[in-house]
């Protein structure tokens, strides 16, 4: 790692695990929005790593982003962190400057209508957006739709409230005919790229609840003792762990590579590929680490849950494994047989 | 280094053991990416007309003539010193060479063994005079290679041999078996461990490695025929043969230690994870250029396990060049990377439902049919998947 990267790894690690509690975690499920831990995470420089310093952020890049996304993604941070990042790079690509405060990215599903039409000298936009992550928290949404970014405040839209399976916001905003705060066309990008990176985010997120999984595990069986001895001394047990770290090792590699391909731009490849790897490796091991954890592990009080049932909500946003592996094959079905070798040799 | 990123997963055990495991992203650097288009260009040449069944075989496939002009090439013994016929290239221009060869499915058995295992072990542990009468011959593809370890009653166990080397004047007598040598019956010379000194309780001791040539008198290859009914796998019984003194491999009892070096040379290759990989490329011949909902999904999934698997092993392959000792990250590549190539023939017939079809079937029928026949063995072969996983254990600090 170069030294921005050890630099953040090591924040991120200390403010998190200080930080991002039990009680945190279980306030932030009953709605309360985590201001203080907000506040830190901004303070701290951690929201908009992959944005031009110009632009409000940490001038780094998405590799040095996937530092902190991962580690959002390890300790369950309650925060829409990878969203803000995100909608600030979607910002920062068009020329618009990111807003303080939290973000979150909208459209999330191929479904929702959104338009964005000029109006004098500014944009009105109208439609409904679904499932955006934290839409009801976040201060600003960054859509794309129609040809452009639009910077938009949440305040101006109806939020009916709804959750994933971690409590996580994940609410439908509604906008009659609301002024846009900033806007520019949308160049290259579409809602594509808001899918697109979006699963470059949870493939990250998912990577690091796994290493978490496979960490916290481990030390539950050595731990734990029965019949005389820890249960991870049980065959069986130390097979299972075998397999998590299988599982967490593939998720990792494909995330780390999808970030790389990132700054280097054209990384949708790279980007379905981690995403259909560590989604199927989410499931996988979020099964095993229930069942080397035994019924503590099932119970609220025990903290298991809250990278589990991330893992499987995140594993379904942004395109689950199914789709992102239609949209491959279909690539490599195109390209022929002798095309498979060289297409895989080539990224 | 070439490497631009990289992830730790640390776990720390009640008794402090910390185990982290490491997986750095390695770019390959122009050289490698060169030698690649000139070990394509071979290959088409060398390999056309060889059918998709064929090439399923991948290093099964034992062809002295192929070997030979593999090592007229270079291609063979890349990294080894040029004073023993070596090229003194790096482990990622050989790790690339060793891929192409695999995703053709070129038939490199009659070398793979002493340039993956055997010549190394002699560079590391042999004599000067072994040095210079076998390498150059090997880097040449002029020789052949096999591996004497599993015994009837010793598999896993390796360390409970039991074929006896017993001093005699000027050599060893050797009694004893040695089973599933594969290609004994073709190879010139065989490295076998054997038991040189009874040391109770403490099976470890007592064992030395050598350098027997199958051709001498005292020594019977048996074939053992396997479910396919293929002729790789061997017996060979040692009754009362002589092997000099100058053909023993290292020090007399340093034979445990020598084949642990051994094995975790073995565990580091993209053969991991590619011996499906003829099956994948006749799949997608078979389902067309526009597939339907199911075949795509499938597709796409096997590409992202393959894409995913390379650059893990990729990953390895750089930390040896930087030379590292990535021994728990290559047990979990090849662990992920075993399971990944016995799944393909079930994925396929769970997608398919083709029947297998032995003889007479389309490429992709008789692709399908080698690769399910022996699948099984891929998680057998060179440690099997309980051993492999207790050392994925071990290296996660739970032994």
């Amino acid at each position: 790692m170069n030294e921005l990267r050890t630099i953040l790894s090591d924040t991120v690690t200390r403010l998190f695990s200080e930080r991002v509690t039990q009680e945190v975690r279980e306030s932030a499920e009953k709605g309360v929005w985590p201001a203080a831990l907000w506040q830190q995470v901004e303070e701290n420089g951690l929201t908009l790593t992959p944005v031009p310093e110009a632009r409000g952020g940490g001038g780094g890049s998405w590799q040095d982003a996937h530092v902190v996304v991962s580690a959002a993604g390890r300790f369950a941070v309650p925060l829409p962190l990878p969203e803000t990042m995100l909608g600030g790079w979607l910002l920062a690509s068009v020329g618009l400057d990111a807003p303080t405060g939290p973000l979150t990215v909208a459209p999330v599903h191929d479904d929702d209508r959104l338009e964005i039409t000029r109006q004098g000298a500014g944009w009105h936009l109208r439609g409904t957006a679904t499932r955006v992550p934290w839409g009801r928290a976040a201060q600003h949404v960054v859509v794309v739709a129609g040809g452009w970014v639009a910077l938009v405040a949440t305040g101006g839209a109806v939020v009916e409230p709804d959750v994933n399976l971690a409590l996580e916001p994940r609410d439908t905003l509604r906008w009659e005919r609301t002024p846009v705060v900033a806007a520019a066309p949308a160049e290259a990008l579409s809602g594509d790229s808001v899918r697109l990176y979006g699963a470059l985010a949870r493939s990250a997120q998912m990577a690091g609840g796994l290493e978490y999984l496979l960490a916290q595990t481990v030390q539950y069986v050595s731990e734990r003792k029965q019949f005389g001895r820890a249960i991870g001394s049980f065959q069986a047990i130390q097979h299972q762990l075998a397999l998590l770290a299988g599982h967490a090792a593939a998720a990792g590699s494909a995330a780390a590579s999808a970030f790389r391909a990132a700054d280097r731009g054209d990384p949708s490849f790279e980007i379905a590929v981690a995403k259909v790897r560590t989604g199927e490796a989410a499931g996988l091991g979020a099964g095993i680490a229930h069942q080397c954890h035994g019924a503590i592990g099932f119970t609220y009080e025990h903290s298991l849950h809250f990278v589990t049932r991330r893992l499987w909500s995140w594993r379904a946003e942004f395109g689950a494994e199914s789709r992102w592996a239609a949209e491959i094959g279909r690539d490599v079905a195109r390209r022929g047989a002798e095309g498979l070798w060289p297409y895989v040799t080539e990224r | 280094m070439g490497s631009s990123s990289s992830y730790a997963i640390a776990s720390r055990t009640t008794s402090g053991r910390m185990a982290t495991f490491h997986f750095e992203l390695l770019d390959l650097p122009p050289e490698a990416e060169a030698l690649r288009a000139e070990v394509r260009e071979f290959l088409r040449e060398t390999l056309a007309g060889h059918a998709a069944h064929r090439r399923a075989r991948s290093w099964g496939g034992f062809d002295r003539e192929f070997s030979r002009k593999v090592g007229a090439r270079g291609w063979i013994g890349m990294m080894w010193p040029k004073t023993y016929g070596g090229h003194e290239r790096s482990a990622l221009d050989r790790y690339v060479v060793l891929e192409e060869m695999l995703a053709a499915g070129a038939p490199v058995s009659a070398h793979w063994i002493a340039d993956r295992q055997s010549g190394p072990l002699l560079l590391r542990f042999g004599t000067e005079a072994q040095r210079e009468r076998f390498l150059p011959r090997i880097a040449r593809g002029e020789l052949a290679f096999a591996i004497g370890m599993s015994e009837p009653d010793s598999g896993s166990d390796l360390a409970s041999i039991r074929t006896r080397a017993e001093k005699v004047s000027r050599g060893y007598k050797v009694n004893g078996t040695k089973v599933w040598t594969s290609n004994a019956h073709l190879s010139d010379y065989m490295i076998a461990l054997f038991r040189t000194q009874v040391v109770p309780d403490k099976k470890h001791e007592g064992l030395s490695q050598f350098l027997v040539d199958t051709r001498s008198p005292g020594i019977t290859i048996r074939p053992i025929v396997d479910l396919s009914g293929a002729h790789h796998f061997n017996e060979v019984v040692f009754q009362d043969a002589f092997v000099p003194d100058d053909m023993r491999v290292g020090e007399e009892g340093a034979g445990w230690k020598q084949v642990t070096t051994e094995l975790a040379f073995e565990r580091s290759g993209p053969e991991r994870y590619l011996s499906s990989i003829q099956l994948l490329i006749e799949t997608i011949r078979e389902v067309g250029k526009e597939p339907g909902e199911r075949a795509a999904v499938t597709i796409g999934r096997l590409v992202s396990h393959l894409v995913t698997l390379r650059q893990m092993s990729l990953s390895v392959a750089g930390m040896l060049q930087a030379g590292q000792n990535p021994n728990l990250e290559a047990a979990v590549v090849k662990d992920v990377g075993t399971s990944f190539e016995q799944e393909i023939p079930e994925t396929i017939h769970a997608l398919l439902g083709a029947e297998p079809r032995l003889h007479s079937g389309s490429p992709f029928e008789r692709t399908l049919a080698y690769l399910m026949e022996n699948a099984p063995s891929f998680s057998l072969r060179g440690g099997t998947r309980e051993v492999l996983r207790g050392i994925i254990a071990r290296g996660l600090g739970l032994r």
